[in-house]
């Protein structure tokens, strides 16, 4: 690893696989229909550029399972794993179960983010509340809430609830902790400032402090994303009757690993959707931000 | 070249020449623009800002001792002094962001006890609230029909055209007359000018005087201005008083015609008289 960091002669001539600097050079008159294909891909370049990686990691893969390199037993190849993405589209077990872990996942993080930005918003701006439970949420905040899965379904069963639960759980403290942080940095200026010139509780709150508190709030919330998955998905397979993880479970009793590597793709490709959803919202919300209006500017 | 654009250049008396070029531009444009005579608007005025035996101290540490001070409605008082004697402690008791520890501040002959309605100050720091556009900024408070009168105190501070972008797109001068609009938008009768000019360069920050005279004489409002560089204060000031440890060294009051030429030999004498006080 280190070495690759020298900027020795042999790395400082390297150019990266995508890099097209030097073509014009070699062919020094393209064709209209070439030149037309380099716009295009000189458009969709920056699009496309975060998928290269993965795209080549498959072809990678595809490659070494058709080499007979690569067992189907340990990992099937992606032509299996296309086939049976085809197959529970088909049998509609694969949306129906993308459906209900998706629910399952929204209920949560709707109940436990909003227990999480509450608790944030009354310890931050009100003392007492901090004094009363700040010391109560970290001690609990550091207890791993997957290790309490055996009280849950004791508690619970395995119905519905066992699973919104830990989702809620999981979700609640960096939301509560960024909008604790988020509301405390706050600039005290501002709400002099918005004091002096006569807003009231309620509009000062959403006004200045609210949206001074977002930036903080919207990372929590990606955390929050991450952990919402992951919670779902061991809940899933340790107690559950559908959804993704019981799917991907039920997939090991009869060996299909195929379908095992479906789902662990569908929990990628539904933490990427999560992740993609909330950085438009920032890109929304945040637009008074010059490191936001500077990036949609050098994305237009 | 740098000094003449270091804040508080103007403070050191050996820069007075650059100050005199500057000066004499800024001079021109406070010609044309003051045609309208003073409290051109009705329905504007200024109200008496009085502090008696005024006591303020932070723990045992005492900030302001006993002051006494008298401001008659509708005159522009500078305060001088250096850091640390008093000066923004003065303006958050009138502003009534803080309690005095003894004596009484009352704005048009009634005791401030909290924040007062009429009551308006601006800051070093013009602290616009970033994610609200500037026409939005300026009618913070959203009074009833905020939108017109926001935009005509934009108008008035000369960014009528930049209602609908975000704060920072804005030069430091251009976010000091956004928060100048703001404060007018509500019409106050008492001004509090905490610094606002100090972080300004030397031309912007003339520009900034010209306009606030200008619609300090159109609205007759009282202002206090806090200021650590005399020149700006005889520019502008009907009266400059020099706090020092708390207590008041200096009571001047600067009789001179207006628009002003702080160039001349009667503005050297008194800013030497300040400087000395100091």
């Amino acid at each position: 690893m280190a070495e690759s960091f020298v900027p020795s002669e042999g790395a400082l001539s390297f150019q990266p696989p995508g890099f097209s600097g030097d073509v014009p050079r070699e062919k020094p008159e393209p064709g209209p229909l070439l030149r037309g294909f380099r716009a295009a891909l000189g458009r969709l370049g920056p699009a496309l550029l975060p998928w290269t990686l993965p795209l080549a990691v498959i072809v990678l893969w595809q490659t070494a399972a058709s080499l007979g390199l690569l067992s189907s037993r340990v990992l099937p190849a992606p032509s299996d794993v296309s086939l049976a993405f085809w197959r529970t589209l088909q049998d509609g077990s694969l949306v129906s179960n993308i459906l209900v872990s998706t629910r399952r996942a929204l209920i949560g993080l709707a109940i436990g983010g909003g227990i999480g930005f509450a608790l944030g918003v009354a310890n931050a701006m009100w003392r007492p509340a901090e004094t009363a439970l700040d010391s109560t949420l970290q001690m609990l905040r550091n207890v791993p809430h997957l290790a309490i899965i055996p009280l849950v379904i004791l508690w619970f069963g395995i119905d519905e609830e066992a699973k919104i639960f830990l989702v809620a759980i999981g979700v609640a403290f960096p939301i509560y902790l960024n909008t604790f942080h988020g509301i405390r940095t706050v600039d005290r200026g501002l709400i002099e400032m918005a004091r002096v010139y006569g807003l009231s509780p309620a509009p000062l709150f959403f006004r200045v402090i609210l949206p001074g508190a977002l930036p903080s709030i919207l990372v929590g919330l990606r955390y929050a994303l991450g952990i919402m998955w992951l919670t779902l998905i061991v809940a899933e397979t340790i107690s559950s009757t559908s959804g993704i993880g019981y799917m991907t479970m039920n997939a090991r009793e009869f060996l299909q690993t195929d379908v095992v590597v479906l789902g662990v793709i569908a929990y990628a490709l539904l933490g990427k959707l999560a992740d993609s959803l909330t950085r438009a919202l920032e890109q929304r919300t945040l637009a008074w931000h010059p490191a936001y209006a500077s990036n949609r500017e050098a994305a237009r | 070249m740098m000094e003449v654009f270091a804040p508080n250049a103007a403070a050191f008396p050996a820069q007075e020449t650059v100050q005199e070029t500057a000066q004499e531009t800024a001079q021109e444009t406070v010609q044309g623009e003051t045609r309208k005579p003073a409290s051109a608007i009705r329905g504007w005025h200024g109200a008496a800002v009085r502090l008696d035996g005024v006591v303020k101290a932070f723990g045992e540490r005492p900030v302001l001792r006993r002051l006494d001070l008298d401001i008659p409605a509708g005159q522009f008082l500078a305060v001088v002094g250096r850091s640390g004697g008093g000066k923004s402690t003065l303006m958050r008791l009138v502003a009534g962001l803080e309690p005095a520890t003894a004596g009484t501040v009352s704005v048009g002959g009634e005791k401030v006890s909290g924040l007062v309605p009429q009551v308006r100050l601006l800051f070093q720091d013009a602290r616009l609230v970033p994610w609200q556009r500037i026409l939005q900024n300026v009618g913070i408070a959203r009074g009833p029909g905020w939108q017109e009168t926001a935009r005509t105190a934009l108008h008035d501070v000369g960014l009528a055209d930049r209602g609908h972008e975000w704060p920072f797109v804005l030069s430091g001068g251009q976010k000091q007359r956004v928060a100048l609009a703001r404060a007018l938008v509500s019409h106050p009768a008492v001004l509090l000018l905490d610094e606002p000019f100090g972080a300004l360069d030397a031309l912007t920050r003339i520009e900034m005087h010209a306009l606030t005279e200008r619609i300090w004489r159109e609205r007759g409002f009282t202002v206090i201005l806090i200021t650590h560089d005399v020149t700006e204060a005889v520019a502008l000031a009907d009266r400059v008083i020099v706090l020092r440890e708390g207590e008041i060294a200096l009571d001047l009051p600067i009789d001179l015609p207006r628009p002003r030429r702080e160039s001349s030999a009667a503005a050297g004498a008194l800013h030497e008289q300040i400087l000395a006080a100091v």
